[in-house]
């Protein structure tokens, strides 16, 4: 099962970034390269050192495993493995793991002869990350800045983080990021919708055209952008989505006191004071 | 890297507007069409015509009501001051009847009856909406997907604005009308009943919303990036598989080891944006009124610290 029925002829030597033929082969359904062995290393690496440090934690419940970040006072330098050390190699790993998994779907693009949009939309999420727990915290001078590793414990940081700056919500870039994810999410609905309602027009009934998709929506809203267009609004909505989360974390700092406080500049325009 | 990407229309072509497949027995389109170079970038340039019938304009007409009685009491808040409605635009709110009124539907105006007000003439308007995506989709032949995923929605707007508060025996448990006051509204929802993040359909409302971000651009940028195959003519490609299916599904079959087909993602799509509202209508709905305290809640069901 792991080879479609058309799939022999795709699978061509070449196309890698590195190690020439080194490591270019399948492994069932997977491609391997010289990327997927770094992936493999970074994420078995980080993964065992996740196990391990929650062995060394109270708790093995899943909800409540929780591997925290060095303590404020370690800075920017190394901490003891049982005291953020953990959490520090943890990071290294996943973003080497994450970076190792982009550079190997460019390689799959070029196996395919595809255009490189899947592999940069994911960087765009890798920058989520890293802007999240690596250039945030050397921007604050503390590893203890990012957030910890445990399911539950993510969410409290989140939550404690927005209280500390008051009202998160009064953040202009966290509604500028919620608005996108919610207007993609809207279109993707939309999307998927209108695409399988051509293919599914009930049955005993035949599958309808592009033309009756333009058509369903100039009707519907008076629009239609078109079945180009909205992968490419899709892409512009999610990716934007991630980019202003990112964005309004790491304008997030000393400077800032309270998000509320901070709309005080719109009553003091000149236009009106 | 140099070479075409598909992330703009480098070249369009542009004939006499398209009109539509024809539908027999339903009132004329609106025939108004122009076309707009930049919409023609990323996407179709021509704009209109649209339908809209008898359905659609009273849509309009209750939809602009809503508006417009939130308009005019902020304009009345603010004295009929034009420049003190800009300035205070985003602090200005329109808020639902206090607890004093129970679930009664008869406030007086300045009380929370306009609020109330505002409320029917939107929900009508938008379920008027709601019939004309089911009966278009009918009359051109079509499934009603986009319909349910619309009422999905229209679920969440209604949890908020009429089936809680009315579970609750309270219009004050509705959301406000206003820039500042809905978010402060969702903040001490949120520290009222013990944190959000520890009810499981929050939860799962986020992870689908989340999702719908990943697989849009995971759609997205795979058919841009086969578009040189015609990745994006994705009816044909579902009924008689080309290469750009081929590619596009090998991609991620050697990236992760599974994929969608052409249909399937639209699936995939669907449910994720369908149940991003279905799953956060029923955690608000049941907050409150099953749930006092989501973070005693969790401690009590083992995903928080026992206390």
């Amino acid at each position: 099962m792991a080879l479609l029925s058309y799939e022999r002829k795709y699978r061509v030597r070449g196309g890698t970034l590195i190690g020439g033929d080194l490591f270019d082969f399948w492994v069932g359904p997977f491609y391997v390269g010289f990327f997927g062995v770094t992936t493999l290393f970074f994420s078995a690496l980080g993964t065992g050192l996740i196990l391990y440090a929650a062995s060394l934690g109270d708790t093995w419940n899943f909800w409540l495993i929780d591997i925290q970040p060095p303590d404020s006072s370690y800075g920017l330098a190394l901490a003891p493995m049982r005291e953020g050390g953990f959490w520090q190699i943890i990071t290294i790993c996943a973003t080497g793991a994450f970076v190792s998994w982009a550079l190997r779907e460019v390689e799959i693009c070029r196996k395919l002869g595809i255009g490189y949009h899947v592999p940069i939309a994911f960087s765009v999420a890798i920058l989520a990350f890293v802007t999240l727990n690596i250039f945030r915290p050397v921007l604050l001078g503390s590893w203890s800045e990012g957030f910890p590793y445990g399911i539950m414990s993510h969410l409290d940081w989140v939550s404690n983080l927005g209280y500390s700056f008051v009202n998160w919500h009064y953040n202009p870039l966290h509604m500028v990021a919620v608005t996108f994810f919610f207007t993609n999410c809207l279109a993707l609905g939309l999307h998927g919708a209108l695409v399988l309602s051509a293919t599914n027009p009930g049955k005993g009934k035949t599958v309808k055209t592009p033309d009756h998709e333009d058509t369903f929506f100039r009707d519907f809203i008076g629009y239609s952008i078109g079945p180009l267009g909205i992968h490419r609004l899709g892409l512009f909505l999610a990716l934007s989505a991630g980019f202003w989360s990112a964005a309004s974390v790491i304008i997030a700092g000393p400077w800032v006191r309270s998000w509320v406080a901070w709309w005080d500049w719109w009553r003091v325009l000149p236009i009106w004071s | 890297m140099a070479s075409y990407q598909n992330i703009f229309t480098q070249v369009q072509v542009r004939g006499p507007a398209e009109m539509g497949v024809p539908v027999e027995g339903s009132e004329p389109r609106y025939e108004l069409t122009s076309f707009s170079y930049w919409a023609g970038k990323i996407g179709n340039a021509q704009l209109g015509p649209i339908y809209l019938g008898g359905l659609g304009l009273l849509s309009l007409l209750f939809g602009f009501l809503a508006l417009f009685i939130i308009g005019m009491n902020f304009a009345a808040q603010v004295d009929w001051s034009p420049i003190a409605f800009m300035r205070e635009f985003f602090w200005l709110t329109l808020d639902p009847p206090g607890p004093e009124y129970g679930f009664s539907p008869f406030v007086p105006l300045n009380e929370g009856g306009w609020y109330i007000m505002t409320g029917f003439f939107l929900t009508v308007s938008i379920l008027l909406w709601w019939v004309r995506s089911y009966r278009r989709a009918i009359q051109l032949g079509m499934g009603t997907h986009v319909a349910w995923a619309f009422a999905s929605a229209i679920w969440l707007f209604l949890v908020l604005g009429f089936i809680r508060p009315m579970l609750m025996g309270s219009w004050a448990e509705a959301v406000p009308y206003g820039i500042f006051s809905h978010l402060e509204w969702t903040n001490n929802f949120s520290l009222i009943y013990g944190n959000l993040f520890y009810n499981p359909f929050h939860m799962w409302s986020i992870f689908f919303l989340y999702g719908s971000a990943l697989l849009f651009a995971m759609h997205g940028a795979t058919i841009l990036a086969v578009g040189r195959f015609g990745g994006d003519r994705e009816i044909e490609q579902t009924i008689d598989r080309g290469t750009a299916t081929e590619r596009a599904g090998l991609f991620w079959r050697w990236t992760m080891g599974f994929n969608a087909t052409m249909e399937s993602i639209h699936r995939w799509a669907w449910w994720f944006a369908v149940l991003t509202t279905l799953t956060g209508g029923i955690g608000i709905l049941i907050t409150g009124t099953l749930v006092n305290n989501w973070f005693l809640w969790a401690a009590e069901n083992g995903i928080a610290p026992p206390l």
